[in-house]
């Protein structure tokens, strides 16, 4: 089990990577969301 | 430009269950491949299993990146809008893989190198290719103006894609402290690791695709705020 830490923080690292980006992407998408809603409802 | 065909990717789920349900065994699959069914490197030992996961992401990278470029050339001969969008969206989950490339490789390098980093030709231009697609994104926050926009992140967009030869030939064309290439060089894989690898890249694979279209689908959202900031502007004058 020599190194084992070294694979843990690579594989850590990688779904660390993956959900950062993703809660990234997902807040931008429901600002724009809101933005769109806000948007249509002052043009009515 | 975002007319009536653009504005129709804004109906609809952006990905469907089925494909996150495909995606999600694939990487659990490839997981199970990567740390337990493929046999352990006879010099390395466990931290081996990182390859697999480094190299399907740097490959993966090398995708998503390939289509920033057929994405900029689409958009110079068409002037459509949804090229620009697939471009950036590209451009944005390439990034994430080789972020992952540049952390993994470290970690892999200090117990079998003994050293996390040195400048040689591969590890410098792969993180010159990380740089130029980093800047590609800072550069389109730069201009606000959508069609001048995408004409200049598609000039600068076919000039970073010039960069993935650089990386995937310089463990060819010097002397590296990178390992010899998987496809084509001097280095022999096991069968079975091969097969892992190939798993891990079909997983990873999958998830860029999902990752490209749920970001396609941000930047069609992006363009109708900006037609609806443009209405909404002159309703007031």
């Amino acid at each position: 089990m020599k190194n084992l830490n070294f694979l843990v923080a690579a594989y850590v690292a990688i779904w660390a990577i993956f959900c950062v980006y993703l809660i990234s992407v997902a807040r931008r998408m429901a600002g724009l969301q809101d933005d769109i809603r806000r948007l249509k409802e002052g043009g009515k | 430009m975002a007319g009536e065909s653009e504005s129709r990717t804004l109906s609809g789920p952006v990905i469907s269950w089925p494909s996150v349900m495909v995606v999600f065994l694939l990487l659990a699959a490839a997981s199970y491949g990567a740390l337990i069914q493929a046999p352990e490197e006879a010099t390395m030992g466990l931290v081996q299993r990182i390859f697999y996961f480094h190299v399907a992401s740097a490959w993966t990278g090398f995708v998503a990146f390939i289509m920033v470029f057929i994405g900029s050339v689409a958009f110079l001969r068409t002037r459509a809008l949804k090229w620009d969008w697939l471009s950036v969206a590209s451009a944005e989950v390439g990034v994430a893989f080789f972020t992952i490339v540049l952390v993994t490789g470290p970690i892999w390098a200090k117990p079998v190198w003994g050293i996390w980093w040195t400048w040689d030709a591969r590890l410098t231009s792969s993180f010159l290719l990380w740089v130029l697609f980093v800047s590609y994104l800072i550069l389109r926050t730069l201009v606000d103006e959508p069609e001048r926009r995408a004409m200049v992140s598609a000039v600068f967009g076919i000039f970073a894609t010039l960069d993935i030869p650089l990386v995937y030939f310089s463990i060819w064309w010097f002397r590296t402290q990178h390992p010899q290439p998987v496809i084509g060089g001097g280095g022999s894989l096991d069968g079975r690791m091969w097969r892992v690898l190939m798993l891990c890249w079909l997983a990873m694979l999958g998830v860029m695709t999902l990752l490209i279209r749920v970001r396609y689908r941000l930047e069609a959202m992006r363009t109708e705020v900006d037609a609806l900031r443009l209405e909404a502007a002159r309703h007031v004058r």
